[in-house]
C-alpha cells in the first residue's frame, strides 16, 4: 500500500468514523439516562434513509434536508412516548424487549412499505463534487463529515455544559429518583434526548448513505451494532467517549477492508467489543459505577 | 389431585398427541399443510424453550440463538448430506478435502452406528453452540447482563457474516448454502427429539441449578449474597441454552432440507423472542403452545394477509406482501406494553388447574340448572 492510497483510506475512515460517532451518541445518551440499549436506533437511522429518498424525490436539498430532521425527531420522540415511556417503573428486561419491538416493528415496516429491494439513494450534486489534493481525491462529503460531527459535538457538549437543560440531563443520567425529587421533570429530559439523538442519527444517515449510494430495511442493523460497541468503547455515558469510539471503529474497519478482509472487517468490532469488556469494562471515558445495594 | 390420577391424564394425553402424530403422517399427503407447520412449531419450541431458559429464569437477556442455530444447522448439514450427492451441493468452488475424508470416515462407520447418525449430528452441532457460547460467557456474563445481549447479538451478525465469507466457500458452500440435507424420517421423530430437549430443560430448571437460576433473576445480589456463584451458575445456564438453540438449528436444517446464512438473520432470533413473549417470559409450557400457535398462525392461518383479499368486489386495504409480519411485530409491541404476563405468566400448565377450571363449570352448570328445575317445580 502506497502512501497515498493509505491517504485515501485513512480519509475514508475518518469520514465513515464521523457518520457512526453521531449515531454512536445517540446510543450513548439514551443508555446514560434510561439504561437501556436503545435497539431501534439503528433502524431510526435507516427510516432517515428513507425519508431523504421521498424528499428528495419532491423537495429540492435545502428543504429536504431539514425535513429529514424534522420527520426523523418525530419518529425518535414518537416512539419513545409510545413504547419506552409507559414502561418506566417495569423491569429492566420489558423494555428492553420493547425496543426489539419496535426495531423488528420498524425493519417489518420498511419491508411492507418499501420492499426488500435497496432502493437508490438521492445524490446531492454539491455534496458529491470531486476533490484532487495531490493524488488523494475524495469527495465533499468526505471532507465535510468529520468537520461537522465535529462541529455538531462542540455544540452539544456546549448545550450539556452550559444550559438548564444540559445540567438536568446531566442531573438524570447521574440519579434518576434524585433528579425526580430536585423538581427536574423526567419525561422532558428523556424527549430532549430523543430529539438530540434523532437528530444526529438523521444527519449521519445523511452523511453515510450518501457515501453508500442505497437504502434497504436492514442496513440500520450493523451499522447500528457497531455505534453501541463505538459508544461501549468510549464509555457508556461520555459523549467524547462515543466520538472517539465511532472514529475508531470507522478508520479500524475501513482499514480491514482495504487489507482484502472486508468480511472480516464485521468480525473486527464484535472482537474490539470482546476485549474492551474483558480489561476495561468502563471503556475509555467511562466513569466506573458502583451499584449500591 | 392425586398423583396416581395425573400420571394417568398425562399418559392419556401422551398417547392421543402420538395417535394425532401417527394419523398426521399415514395420511401425510392429506394434511401436507399441518404436518410441516406442526413439524417446524416443534422445532422452534426447542429454541423457545432455551431461550427462556437463559432469558425467562435466569434472567439473562441472550440475542444470540440464531447465531448458535446456524452452528448446529451447518455442522449437521454437513453430517446428514450424502456422501454421493456431496459434489453436487458444492458445485461452484469444490469440497474442501477435510470434509470428504471426514465423509468417508462417516461412510466407513459400522451399520448402527450409521443409523443414530443423525442424532450424533444433533449433538455435534450443540456441543459446538455450547463452546462458542462458553467463549462469548467467559468475558461478558462477569459484566452486567445489558452487555450479554449486545454482545450475543453482535457475535450472531459476526457468525453470518462469516459462514458467508468466500474465504469459507468449501466448506459452508458460501452464499449459496448447503442442500440435499438428510431430512426427518417421520414427524413422530421430531417430536420425540424436541420432547426429549425440552424434558432434560424442565428437569434442570426443577433441579437445585434451576432454583439457583431462579433466584438469579429475581435478585443477583442477594442470591450472591445467600452462597450462590453467580459466574457459574450464569455460565451454566447460557451454555445449555445455547446447546439446545444449536440442536434446534440442527433440526431445522433437517426439516428445511436445504440452508443458507440468509436463514439465520437476526429476525430469526425476533421471531423467538415473539414466541418466548407470547408464551410468557419463564413459563416452559407457555413456550411451547405459544411456539405452535405462532408458527402455525404465521405459516398457515394467517398467510391470507400477505396476499391482497377481495370482499366482493371489494379490494380490503392493507393485505399485501410483508403485512403479516408487521401484524406479529405489532402484536409483539403491544403484549410487551399491555400485557406482559402473555399466555401464561410464570405459571406452568397443571393438572390441578384444568381439575379446577372444570370443577368449577361443573358446579357453575349445576347452580344454573338446579336453579332452573326449581323454577321449573313452581
Amino acid at each position: 500500500m502506497t502512501l497515498s492510497t493509505f491517504f485515501q483510506h485513512i480519509l475514508t475512515g475518518i469520514s465513515l468514523g464521523g457518520a457512526y460517532a453521531l449515531i454512536a451518541i445517540g446510543y450513548t445518551m439514551v443508555y446514560g439516562i434510561l439504561r437501556l440499549i436503545n435497539f431501534a436506533h439503528g433502524d431510526i437511522f435507516m427510516m432517515a434513509g428513507y425519508f431523504m429518498i421521498f424528499s428528495m424525490a419532491s423537495l429540492p436539498w435545502q428543504i429536504a434536508i431539514p425535513m429529514v430532521c424534522i420527520l426523523t425527531i418525530i419518529l425518535g420522540v414518537v416512539i419513545e412516548r409510545v413504547a419506552y415511556k409507559p414502561l418506566r417503573t417495569a423491569p429492566r428486561m420489558s423494555i428492553m424487549i420493547s425496543a426489539i419491538a419496535v426495531s423488528y416493528l420498524l425493519q417489518n415496516l420498511a419491508t411492507y412499505l418499501f420492499t426488500a429491494l435497496p432502493r437508490a439513494y438521492p445524490e446531492i450534486p454539491f455534496l458529491k463534487k470531486i476533490f484532487q489534493f495531490g493524488t488523494v481525491s475524495a469527495s465533499l462529503v468526505t471532507f465535510i463529515t468529520p468537520v461537522l460531527t465535529i462541529l455538531l459535538v462542540i455544540a452539544l457538549m456546549f448545550l450539556i455544559n452550559h444550559t438548564k437543560i444540559g445540567i438536568a440531563i446531566r442531573g438524570v443520567s447521574k440519579d434518576f429518583e434524585t433528579a425526580q425529587l430536585m423538581g427536574i421533570r423526567i419525561n422532558k429530559v428523556i424527549s430532549v434526548t430523543f430529539v438530540i439523538g434523532s437528530f444526529l442519527a438523521a444527519i449521519g444517515s445523511i452523511l453515510y448513505f450518501t457515501d453508500r449510494m442505497s437504502v434497504t430495511p436492514f442496513s440500520g442493523t450493523l451499522p447500528g451494532l457497531k455505534c453501541f460497541v463505538a459508544a461501549v468503547l468510549g464509555g457508556i455515558g461520555s459523549i467524547p467517549g462515543a466520538v472517539v469510539g465511532g472514529f475508531v471503529i470507522g478508520i479500524s474497519e475501513t482499514l480491514l477492508v482495504a487489507l482484502g478482509y472486508s468480511t472480516f472487517s464485521d468480525a473486527f468490532t464484535f472482537a474490539l467489543l470482546i476485549v474492551i469488556l474483558l480489561f476495561r469494562p468502563t471503556g475509555l471515558f467511562g466513569e466506573k459505577n458502583i451499584d449500591k445495594v | 389431585m392425586k398423583n396416581s390420577k395425573k400420571i394417568t391424564y398425562s399418559i392419556i394425553l401422551a398417547v392421543i398427541i402420538l395417535a394425532f402424530l401417527f394419523f398426521l403422517e399415514t395420511n401425510k399427503a392429506n394434511y401436507g399443510m399441518a404436518y410441516t407447520v406442526l413439524m417446524k412449531g416443534a422445532i422452534l419450541a426447542v429454541v423457545a424453550v432455551s431461550m427462556n431458559l437463559v432469558t425467562g429464569f435466569t434472567g439473562l437477556f441472550s440475542l444470540g440463538q440464531a447465531g448458535f442455530m446456524a452452528i448446529g444447522a451447518y455442522i449437521t448439514a454437513i453430517f446428514l448430506i450424502p456422501t454421493d450427492t456431496i459434489q453436487d451441493v458444492y458445485y461452484i468452488s469444490g469440497v474442501s478435502p477435510a470434509i470428504m475424508n471426514f465423509k468417508n470416515l462417516l461412510d466407513s462407520t459400522p451399520g448402527w452406528l450409521q443409523v443414530i447418525n443423525p442424532y450424533i449430528a444433533l449433538m455435534t452441532g450443540g456441543l459446538a453452540a455450547a463452546l462458542f457460547a462458553a467463549l462469548i460467557g467467559i468475558p461478558v456474563l462477569r459484566l452486567k447482563s445489558d452487555y450479554l445481549a449486545i454482545a450475543t447479538l453482535g457475535f450472531s451478525e459476526i457468525m453470518r457474516a462469516i459462514i458467508s465469507s468466500p474465504q469459507l466457500d468449501t466448506i459452508t458452500n458460501g452464499s449459496y448454502g448447503l442442500k440435499k440435507i438428510h431430512g426427518f424420517s417421520s414427524i413422530i421423530q421430531t417430536f420425540t427429539i424436541a420432547a426429549v430437549c425440552i424434558t432434560f430443560m424442565v428437569l434442570l430448571i426443577r433441579s437445585t441449578y434451576g432454583r439457583a437460576f431462579k433466584a438469579i433473576r429475581e435478585d443477583d445480589t442477594a442470591a450472591e449474597a445467600m452462597g450462590i456463584n453467580l459466574f457459574k451458575h450464569k455460565q451454566l445456564s447460557f451454555v445449555v441454552g445455547s446447546f439446545f438453540s444449536g440442536v434446534s438449528g440442527g433440526m431445522l436444517a433437517m426439516f428445511m432440507r436445504s440452508i443458507d446464512s440468509k436463514t439465520f438473520s437476526v429476525s430469526l432470533t425476533y421471531d423467538i423472542l415473539l414466541i418466548v413473549v407470547i408464551g410468557g417470559i419463564g413459563s416452559v409450557t407457555g413456550s411451547v403452545i405459544s411456539a405452535l400457535l405462532v408458527t402455525v398462525s404465521k405459516e398457515w392461518w394467517l398467510r391470507f394477509f400477505d396476499n391482497p383479499l377481495y370482499i366482493g368486489s371489494f379490494q380490503v386495504p392493507f393485505f399485501r406482501t410483508g403485512f403479516r409480519m408487521v401484524v406479529f411485530s405489532i402484536i409483539l409491541l403491544a403484549v410487551v406494553l399491555f400485557y406482559q404476563r402473555g399466555l401464561m405468566g410464570k405459571s406452568e400448565f397443571s393438572w390441578e388447574k384444568i381439575g379446577k377450571s372444570v370443577s368449577g363449570l361443573k358446579g357453575f352448570i349445576l347452580k344454573k340448572t338446579s336453579k332452573g328445575g326449581s323454577n321449573h317445580v313452581k
